[in-house]
């Protein structure tokens, strides 16, 4: 039976629901080109990028284990997701208040098929070049944040789960074979999916990671070098989990009430409309 | 030859800033504040070890406050 501590259920859906969020995204933009100019040259522009992204999650895995300590990875791997997640999170916060408009798959293949119609009709290699470039571009762009996210993640939790990359891994092949599988279902912008309810709680678990791991890394500046340790050990995750989830929320209720009146009765967090 | 190599090297580092930073500069100087702050308490031994990391995270609050407080005074972000 598999044994798997809290910390490694919190990475597996964190990976999980940032790749279907990634996926969502790079699939709208996938089905735009299929239907407006060539299913073949958006396909073959997927798989050209998956082939790409293989190659980085190769580099960048063998390139990282062994080159640095565990300290200054838990200080760089917490320094990037906690630039990442901020930014995720100050979004979805200004998303729930209104004062940024909230991402519309819909939309933005309604834009995407519209860009496509009117780009000239270029051949190279047999292949519709505008729908191959736009599809490797999409693909390749929405899956180096996946991959960002797995190599974080799951380099970060091996030390404590000697597995943690293969769980990263399996979450995100998950969600890409998820979303891969709604999208041939229904075959159009997969716009029921929570999007914006999905990059809040992905934003959290980005800030907390970011945030825990970062603070430990802060020990290889110390004259030990070792990683710092949090007061109360791994349970303190979920306190800082909450700590985030808290600051979040009253953000939002502050930001609805300093919202112009218009503004101030926007629906909630993650709302699609 | 030279052109088209400094070129190629303008735009991977400009995808890798684009990438990190994103379109919140603000965020990513305020995190980076806070790591260099974080990492002289840490360096120097400046306040206890038990400490260090929950106010670690009081820094990176600030930041995330201090970005929202600015957005709103600049009257909402960018609607995209």
């Amino acid at each position: 039976m598999i044994h798997i501590d809290a910390a490694t259920a919190g990475l597996v859906v964190a990976v999980f629901v940032a790749s279907i969020v990634e996926c969502v995204e790079a699939f709208t933009i996938v089905l735009a080109m299929g239907m407006t100019r060539s299913w073949k040259a958006a396909l073959v522009g997927t798989g050209a990028a998956l082939v790409a992204l293989s190659v980085l999650v190769a580099a960048a895995g063998v390139g990282l284990r062994g080159a640095i300590s565990q300290s200054f990875l838990q200080f760089l791997i917490g320094s990037l997701l906690l630039v990442f997640g901020l930014q995720w999170l100050r979004k979805a916060i200004l998303r729930a208040t209104g004062l940024k408009s909230v991402h519309d798959e819909a939309g933005i293949f309604d834009k995407e098929r519209e860009i496509a119609a009117k780009a000239p009709d270029t051949r190279r290699f047999g292949l519709d070049w505008f729908a191959f470039v736009v599809s490797l571009k999409g693909v390749f762009l929405e899956g180096v944040e996946v991959i960002f996210i797995v190599i974080t993640f799951g380099l970060n939790a091996s030390a404590r789960e000697p597995r943690a990359m293969l769980y990263a891994s399996l979450a995100a092949v998950a969600a890409f074979a998820l979303v891969a599988l709604a999208g041939i279902v229904v075959h159009r912008p997969l716009a029921r999916v929570p999007e914006n309810s999905l990059k809040f709680g992905v934003a959290l678990l980005l800030c907390t990671f970011g945030t825990w791991w970062a603070a430990e890394g802060l020990g290889f500046f110390s004259p030990s070098g070792h990683s710092a340790e949090w007061p109360g050990g791994d349970l303190t995750l979920l306190a800082v989990l909450g700590a985030w989830a808290l600051l979040a929320w009253s953000a939002v209720l502050v930001l609805r009430r300093l919202a112009s009146p218009t503004k101030a009765g926007f629906a909630g967090a993650g709302s699609p409309k | 030859m030279m052109r088209a190599l400094a070129r190629l090297v303008i735009a991977f580092f400009r995808f890798w800033y684009d990438f990190i930073v994103g379109d919140c500069r603000q965020i990513a100087a305020g995190v980076l504040v806070v790591l260099v702050a974080g990492a002289l308490l840490s360096r120097f031994a400046l306040v206890p070890p038990a400490v260090l990391a929950p106010l670690f995270g009081l820094g990176l609050a600030a930041v995330l406050v201090v970005s929202l407080i600015s957005e709103v005074g600049r009257g909402g972000a960018g609607r995209s």
